[in-house]
């Protein structure tokens, strides 16, 4: 390059270094972050798989004329009644069961069973149906189209449509119309932290029957894990070997 | 060739005209009016940057709170709800998107439709808003509470009132 | 006239030449009949699904019915696309064309039926750009869209002529793509543990066999209305080929179902099914035997195979009609009759009690905008078909004696 073009390039090349540098310290100082943390004042943390979250129900001390568990549940939820029982959503129910053979009845509460190798996580198209890092099975709402073969998938028909507008939700528990749902464990509160437990699960205790024991089942000392250690406890539908969260016992 | 691209710079120049300098004494009388937030000292981000960006914030923070289990953050849509909703005479919350509201003052006037309340509650629980007074602690439960307002109270994120 | 690359020259071709007072009293109340399928979407998304019939029990109902009947008959309706094309069977080149057309029509109406039966139809885009991609769902989207591309590759390849060696490539790999596209329909059924009468991979190639006799009756019907309505005549060849591809397709179906009901028969687990669904469920057992045992499969071999009716081309019209008629009953036996029995949640117990219908037999009254929007569906799929006639050039010209 000869001298003179050399000085020229020089001169531009210094220019556009002027000019650069001008715009980022305006720009930083006008306050321009290229760093945010936007989880910075989260009141909680993400959640990760060294949790898995479980119900233990001991159908013995399930009382069969009780109703408490899913009073509970639809008062956290705002469930409401509107009438049409076909429709309705259902999170928990109570079931009677009577064996075949010996006659022997048992009640308990049926709700979903948050099992590792969901039916319906697998066969939803667009993911919306999930499984959380803790182990609890629920529904983002947000990409649900509703098209319901989540809850043809479901071995214990857990799962309820929406089917008509709905207000006055609660705002822990965002439901709308059109989409699918199920039991989500009370997630708002176990997220919330502080040793909250599922509704259900609260109330069976405040009721005295003790039935339903929520707990980290990767935490041998939790209660839940220990409950498990001393009497057997089963999955419902063992056969179609989904490891489930929710385990019963004396069934 | 040449006439008629002057006449359409001419055109052009005289709609940019119109549209900026003149135009803009008339922009302030076709601006939505939106009801000022109710309690909290600011926003958690500057006016300019919501106005622009409060879908991406909130898009974003749907998938943390849902698939991480993420609650309380700066953009949550709770925190939103907490500060802007704006009560009647007798206290009782008005729903965020109604007539007017926040929400719907702005979307209404830009004609974006909302359905995030199709799901969302449009106001706090029941009973929780108590005064519409600035910087007064409102009785929200800790994990409703707006972050900026616990922030200026220093209440630390995780502690119960 | 057929050339080396089995394809006909353009001219070879005509659209209808259909107008006057019927054609468009038929096109005015095909467009009411759509537009009410639409009324009814609306209606559906603005109060929601309990203005139906459906419930948490049975979740899919009659638009189901109808739009899995379409979709199937949509992939089955290209066989003599394919007989022609790809296996050289040239008594149905000049038939091609509008077994694409027929094709492309069913699978949009299966598919308008089904996206706006969604809880959340605006939420269309989220399904085009969210996959999961271990469910069959998922893999159907692909599989549907593809298909609607590759038949207009395929249509284009045949009315175009520097298009024209390359139909026989294509026409093979669309004959691929619809046997996998049917194994995909019929594995939204087959992977689904949860439920007795699902559950088996007999599902995919019982599909592929419906697909293949309800496509061909709903192709025939197509060209001898058409070709009564303008006047023109169906060549014996090709009538006598269709005939018989129609009785084998029926005893390939005869045959699955033989072959599903009887495993599941044969295994006690399954046992409770198959009696609600043969003998006890009530409407179900009515519509396997009387609609698609009888009326759908026996009563149309016997008319295309008794002597006094076998040369008969209005019997054999009456035999497609009956088979498509067995078809959707037998599409309500699957889909809803798999539905209603309860779920075997406590396997060697009963349920004696629940708020939920856990243990009953669901029931299942469809209501009004189910049966519009199915039939809105249809009426879709027959607009499409009557309009692309009309402007596109898909009947022979040749080969008919008038």
């Amino acid at each position: 390059m000869s001298g003179e073009s050399k000085a020229l390039a020089d001169q531009s090349r210094r220019r556009f270094m002027a000019k650069t540098g001008a715009a980022l310290a305006v720009g930083l100082g006008a306050g321009v972050r290229f760093i945010d943390f936007p989880n910075a004042h989260a009141a909680t943390g993400p959640v990760s798989q060294a949790q898995r979250w479980g119900l233990l129900i001991d159908a013995d001390k399930c009382a069969s004329g009780c109703n408490a568990c899913v009073q509970a549940c639809d008062d956290e939820h705002g469930i409401r009644d509107h009438g049409r029982a076909r429709t309705d959503a259902q999170w928990i129910r109570k079931v009677r069961v009577r064996d075949n053979t010996s006659g022997r009845e048992v009640s308990l509460p049926l709700m979903c069973q948050h099992c590792e190798e969901a039916p319906c996580v697998e066969v939803c198209p667009t993911g919306a149906s999930f499984r959380r890092a803790d182990g609890i099975v629920l529904v983002d709402k947000h990409s649900c189209i509703g098209c319901r073969y989540c809850m043809l998938a479901c071995p214990y028909k857990a799962r309820s449509f929406i089917h008509e507008n709905l207000k006055d939700q609660k705002p822990w528990s965002p439901r709308g119309k059109g989409t699918v749902e199920s039991c989500n464990l009370c997630v708002h509160r176990i997220d919330e932290g502080g040793g909250r437990i599922p509704a259900c699960a609260e109330s069976c205790a405040r009721e005295g029957h003790g039935a339903m024991v929520f707990g980290d089942l990767n935490d041998p000392a939790s209660p839940i894990a220990k409950a498990m250690g001393e009497q057997p406890s089963q999955e419902l539908r063992a056969d179609l070997e989904l490891n489930t969260g929710v385990r019963y016992q004396n069934i | 060739m040449n006439r008629t691209f002057t006449i359409i710079g001419l055109f052009l120049g005289l709609l940019v005209e119109l549209c900026s300098s003149s135009a803009a004494q008339e922009i302030s009388a076709l601006q939505p009016v939106i009801p000022p937030a109710a309690r909290g000292e600011r926003c958690v981000e500057p006016t300019e940057v919501m106005r622009r960006d409060h879908m991406k914030f909130l898009l974003h923070q749907r998938d943390d709170t849902v698939h991480s289990g993420i609650r309380g953050a700066k953009h949550s849509l709770v925190g939103c709800i907490g500060c802007h909703v704006q009560t009647d005479p007798q206290g009782a919350a008005i729903a965020v998107n109604a007539d007017g509201q926040f929400c719907e003052s702005c979307h209404g006037f830009a004609g974006v439709s909302i359905d995030c309340f199709e799901c969302h509650a449009s106001v706090p629980a029941d009973g929780q808003i108590k005064s519409q007074t600035n910087g007064q602690a409102s009785a929200l439960p800790q994990w409703m509470s707006p972050p900026a307002l616990s922030m200026a109270k220093g209440i630390s994120p995780g502690s119960v009132p | 006239m057929a050339t080396a690359t089995n394809s006909m020259s353009n001219s070879e071709f005509t659209a209808t030449e259909a107008r006057g007072a019927a054609f468009y009293t038929l096109l005015v109340m095909l467009v009411i009949v759509a537009g009410l399928g639409l009324w009814a979407a609306h209606h559906m998304d603005v109060e929601g699904h309990h203005v139906t019939g459906m419930s948490n029990q049975i979740v899919w109902g009659i638009p189901h019915v109808f739009a899995i009947f379409l979709i199937v008959t949509a992939s089955g309706a290209l066989n003599a696309a394919s007989l022609s094309t790809v296996m050289g069977r040239k008594v149905y080149t000049p038939y091609a064309r509008l077994s694409g057309l027929l094709a492309i029509a069913l699978l949009l109406g299966g598919l308008a039926i089904i996206t706006l039966d969604l809880g959340r139809p605006e939420r269309l885009m989220v399904a085009l750009t969210h996959f999961n991609f271990t469910s069959v769902f998922a893999w159907n989207v692909f599989l549907y869209t593809g298909f609607l591309v590759l038949v207009s590759v395929y249509l284009w390849t045949l009315m175009e002529r520097r298009m024209n060696p390359l139909s026989k490539s294509t026409g093979t790999v669309l004959l691929a793509w619809r046997l996998t596209l049917t194994t995909g329909t019929g594995l939204i059924f087959g992977v689904l543990v949860a439920r007795q009468a699902y559950d088996t991979a007999i599902m995919p190639p019982l599909f592929i066999a419906m697909s293949l006799c309800f496509g061909s009756a709903a192709y025939t019907l197509l060209l001898f209305s058409v070709f009564d309505c303008s006047g023109r005549r169906l060549d014996d060849a090709v009538v006598s080929a269709l005939r018989r591809l129609l009785m084998l397709c029926v005893v390939g179906v005869l045959f699955f179902v033989g072959l599903l009901h009887g495993v599941k028969l044969y295994t006690p687990e399954s046992r409770g099914i198959e009696a609600f669904l043969l003998v006890s469920g009530g409407v179900y057992p009515w519509f396997f035997w009387a609609g698609q045992i009888v009326a759908g499969s026996l009563v149309p071999l016997g008319l295309m195979l008794w002597r006094p009716t076998a040369r008969s081309r209005s019997w054999f019209a009456t035999a497609c009609a009956l088979v498509l008629l067995g078809g959707l009953a037998q599409l309500y036996v699957i889909v809803i009759g798999g539905q209603a029995y309860p779920l075997d949640i406590f396997p060697g117990r009963q349920i004696i009690e629940s708020s939920f219908f856990d243990g009953t037999v669901a029931e299942y009254q469809p209501r009004l905008p189910e049966f519009l929007l199915a039939f809105g569906g249809v009426a879709m799929a027959l607009l499409i078909i009557v309009l692309g006639m009309r402007v596109l050039r898909f009947l022979p010209r040749t080969r008919m004696a008038d």
